[in-house]
Formats: structure tokens, C-alpha cells, sequence
């Protein structure tokens, strides 16, 4: 199906998922309300929920999540097209911000239990250590797109807005770029996001080839 | 064969004597009658002391959060996977530069060896630590029975590989090639300080730690301190060894401890010694030769050590 048809299908479709809000924030809220007793439970009974080295298991556990938003905030869009499935549109602000929370908790994070916010270890880290380098990179990259998600910057910006945008692209592929340096072995899980991002980008390349014939 | 000096190990860095023999003399029964374990524990009771006062990281943790890739990546997942593993029966091949090399049982190997208490900090490549109460025979009197030539330069330590039973090993993501090796200069290997642990809290070692025996050489990080060993090479040579092999420029050979030389991956000037809490994380200051130069810093003299990493 062809992106000349997807306009005739921009009708809503009836009856659509149940409850589809409570559905979606159920998705990405879920994890982080995990998290959320987790840790109060770690507070209470150290060593329980979280392990031996609960600052890493913290860190590691958003920016996992992190990944995992940012690559279904990017499947919203080719999905909506390949399946028709307008009203899937709503939820691309919700997933992106979500990812952009976890993402941030995850620096959060990282400056708290790992670094405890000692600020010449953070600055070596920043410049010595090309995967930290790139993994802020790709952070600093989402924070305008964060701070224009709201309807009044999207009409502000116009055009420029859609341009602006497209530095998720750049910012997933940093942040994927960040996870294969610091993996030590097991590259499977790598590999996987890395399939999903490549297949979610040659969507939108081969959309862009159609659309520009 | 080289002569050593006694180290002069602080008193706080051992065991009072007392509580030393008694736990040995159980230990060593516990070794003799597998059913003793429990009752050598409950006997010898809680009276390992840290090094210089250090807390203790407790069993739970030193048995339930390992990096023992041949069981997963997870520092879970040995304790949840190595009960795969048949430690019994166990056969160590021996070869290379010595004068008996051959197929041994573990228990040959072992027999009439004295079993000591050896309180050591354990300081993983990855920044975190523990202080880990090790029963264990001294290297060196494991190597003499073998009778190492004078060519022996080199000791080459082989893990079990045995893919059906160590499911890490069978893993197509994995960039290790199995079996995991790893190497000592003969002098390290021989040093005071080495031992291979049979035991840990007083109890055998679980096979998550290594079972039935694992190399302890505590000023170097813990990926040196190979385990479950099923080969004993001498060697004229520096073998290789399997973290330099699979990142060279990240893993060396040598991997003494050192708050100067930092992984390329993250500074190794501070550790989390476990247990570490999510609000008070037991940060510390990492030691050069992770608090042993003393007794080893002569080992490496007049090396560039950040060369030698």
C-alpha cells in the first residue's frame, strides 16, 4: 500500500483499541512505576529488588527503557502509514516524551550513583570516553525536540518545526552508537535495536523515495 | 626455582591465629567429607576480619553477583546456571615446561596441601569491589609438584570448556572465544599471595565462584583470577589471555590493580565496594595494587606500568 492511498485513509477508524490512552500510558509509564517501587523498596530492604550494585542496575534499567521509547516513538510514524492506522499519530508526542524522560532520569542517574557528582570525573568522562561523549551527545540532541513537543511550538516553527524534529534520527543513532561501545559481550541485544532502527529508518527512506518519485 | 621472602602481611590482614587453625582443621574436614561443610561453618562461626578493619561483603553477595560469562552475561545468572556445570569428577592436564606434566584427578592434585584462611579484597576491572573471606592452597605449592624447568617462564590457566553444560559458552553473540585463558608470570604465580581457593565463607566453593578450585591473585582485577581450571601450562613464553584477546587495547596481561591507568571505558581511580546502596554507594579511594604493594610492588620494578596495564 502505497503513501497515495494512506491519505484517503486519514478518516478515523471505528472502534479502534479500548481505552487506547489508558493503554498507551500503561506502556510507557509501566516501566518506570517499576522502577518507582523498586526503589522504595531498595530503600527499605537494600540488596532486595535492585541487586548487589544498585546504582548501575539503575542506570543500565532507564537507559535500556530509554532506548526501547525512543525506537517505538520512531515506529509510530511508519506504522501509522504501513498500516493505515491514523490515529496511532496521537501518541508520537506521548512515546517521544517519555523517551526523553527516561533518557534524562538515566543521566540523572549516572551523575548521582555512579559519578556522585563529582564534576572532574563527569568532565573526564565527557571528553575521554567516546561512548559517553556520544551518549550526551545524543541526549543534548532530544532536549529542543522535548522543548517544542507543545501544539504552540509546533505552530510557531511551522516547516521548521518538521525539520527540527528529524535530530531524533540522529539522536537514536547516537544513542545506539553509545550502547555497542559500552557493551563488553553479548552483542544480541545491540544487534536487535540496531535491526528495528535500521528497518524503521529504510521505511522512511523508501516513503521519501515514493514520495519523491 | 626462584626464592621468596615471606611478605610481612600487617597483622590486620590476617586471621588471628587461633580462629585460623581451628577453621583450617575444619575446613580441611570439610574438604575430606563432603557432608561437613555446614557443620564446619556453624562451628568456625563469623570470625573472618577484613583487611585493615574492612567490612566483610556479606555471602550472599559474593555467591550471587559474579561475572562468569561461560554462564551469561548477567551477574545473576552464574548463580542461577553454574549448578549446570559437573565439578565432580575434575581432572587437571598438566603440561608444558615441568617435569611431570600429565592427566591428574583434582584430588591428587590437592592432596595433603594445606587449606588457609585468606581474607582478600577483590577488585573487578569494572569498579566494584568486595572483601571476600577465601579458604585456599597456595599456588606455589601446587606448581612445586610439578617440578617447573628453568625454561618455565610463564603459567597458562584453561577454564572447563564443555558448551553442553556452561550455557554462556554456546551463546552466537557472544565475541569470546571459549575456552577462557588466562596467564602469570611464574613469579606472580609462585608469589605468597596467590593461591587457588577451594572454599569461600567456609564452605566448598560454589560452582558460581569457580568450583571445585580458581586462581586468587588480589592485587590484579578479578578477570585474572581465573576459574574453574581444567589446564596447567608452563610456558617460555607470555601466553595470552582471553580479555586481552577479545579487547587488546582495553585488557592487558599484567591488569594490576591501578587508580593511575584507566580502563578507556571509565575511570579506575574509585570503586563501589558491595554492598554499595543506591543513596550511600561505599565509594572508595581504589589502592595501587589494590592495597598490596607492599608485598608486591617489587614484583614490577622498574616497569612502566602504564605501558604494561
Amino acid at each position: 500500500m502505497g503513501s497515495a492511498t494512506s491519505e484517503a485513509a486519514l478518516r478515523p477508524r471505528a472502534g479502534s483499541l479500548p481505552a487506547p490512552k489508558l493503554v498507551a500510558w500503561l506502556i510507557c509509564a509501566g516501566p518506570m512505576v517499576w522502577l518507582g517501587y523498586a526503589v522504595a523498596v531498595e530503600i527499605r530492604a537494600p540488596g532486595s529488588l535492585l541487586g548487589a550494585d544498585p546504582g548501575e542496575a539503575v542506570v543500565l534499567y532507564l537507559g535500556e527503557w530509554g532506548i526501547r521509547m525512543l525506537l517505538l516513538a520512531l515506529a509510530i510514524t511508519p506504522l501509522r502509514r504501513r498500516l493505515a492506522w491514523p490515529a496511532l499519530a496521537r501518541w508520537r508526542r506521548l512515546t517521544g516524551l517519555f523517551a526523553f524522560s527516561y533518557l534524562a532520569l538515566h543521566l540523572l542517574a549516572y551523575l548521582w550513583f555512579l559519578a556522585g557528582f563529582d564534576w572532574r570525573a563527569i568532565v573526564e568522562d565527557l571528553t575521554e570516553r567516546a561512548y559517553i561523549t556520544v551518549g550526551a551527545a545524543g541526549l543534548l540532541a532530544l532536549l529542543p525536540l522535548a522543548l517544542t513537543s507543545t501544539r504552540g511550538w509546533q505552530r510557531r516553527l511551522g516547516r521548521r518545526w518538521r525539520k527540527l524534529h528529524r535530530l531524533v534520527f540522529a539522536a537514536a543513532g547516537l544513542g545506539l552508537l553509545h550502547l555497542l561501545w559500552l557493551t563488553k559481550d553479548g552483542y544480541g541485544e545491540v544487534l536487535a535495536y540496531g535491526a528495528v532502527y535500521l528497518l524503521l529508518m529504510g521505511e522512511r527512506l523508501d516513503h521519501w523515495r515514493r514520495t519523491h518519485a | 626455582m626462584p626464592r621468596f621472602k615471606v611478605p610481612a602481611i600487617p597483622s590486620s590482614e590476617i586471621t588471628s591465629e587461633s580462629a585460623f587453625v581451628s577453621r583450617r582443621r575444619f575446613v580441611g574436614a570439610a574438604m575430606a567429607l563432603p557432608l561437613a561443610g555446614a557443620a564446619a561453618r556453624a562451628l568456625a562461626g563469623d570470625t573472618w576480619t577484613g583487611p585493615d578493619g574492612e567490612a566483610l561483603t556479606p555471602e550472599a553477595i559474593v555467591t550471587g553477583y559474579n561475572n562468569f560469562y561461560e554462564f551469561g552475561l548477567d551477574k545473576t545468572d552464574p548463580a542461577e546456571y553454574a549448578h549446570e556445570m559437573t565439578v565432580d569428577p575434575w581432572r587437571v592436564e598438566v603440561s608444558g615446561e615441568c617435569a611431570r606434566p600429565g592427566d591428574y584427578a583434582y584430588e591428587d592434585v590437592i592432596k595433603g596441601l594445606t587449606v588457609e584462611d585468606r581474607v582478600y579484597r577483590f577488585r573487578c576491572v569494572e569498579a566494584w569491589s568486595m572483601v571476600v573471606p577465601w579458604q585456599g592452597i597456595s599456588l606455589a605449592d601446587v606448581l612445586a609438584r610439578f617440578e617447573p624447568t628453568g625454561d618455565a617462564r610463564f603459567v597458562e590457566f584453561t577454564t572447563l570448556h564443555r558448551p553442553a553444560e556452561m550455557r554462556g559458552q554456546r551463546s552466537v553473540f557472544s565475541s569470546i572465544d571459549w575456552p577462557y585463558v588466562e596467564g602469570l608470570r611464574l613469579d606472580e604465580a609462585m608469589h605468597p599471595l596467590t593461591i587457588m581457593a577451594v572454599g569461600v565463607y567456609g564452605r566448598d566453593l560454589p560452582n558460581q565462584n569457580g568450583a571445585p578450585w580458581r586462581l586468587v591473585v588480589p592485587w590484579k582485577y578479578g578477570f585474572k583470577s581465573i576459574k574453574s581450571v581444567v589446564k596447567i601450562r608452563f610456558t617460555r613464553r607470555q601466553p595470552r589471555n582471553t580479555w586481552n584477546l577479545t579487547a587488546p587495547d582495553e585488557y592487558g596481561f599484567f591488569a594490576n590493580v591501578n587508580p593511575q591507568v584507566d580502563h578507556p571505558r571509565w575511570s579506575q581511580a574509585t570503586e563501589r565496594r558491595l554492598p554499595s546502596t543506591l543513596f550511600s554507594p561505599n565509594r572508595r579511594d581504589t589502592l595501587m595494587f589494590n592495597g598490596y604493594g607492599e608485598q608486591v610492588a617489587s614484583l614490577y620494578a622498574g616497569m612502566d606500568l602504564r605501558r604494561h596495564f
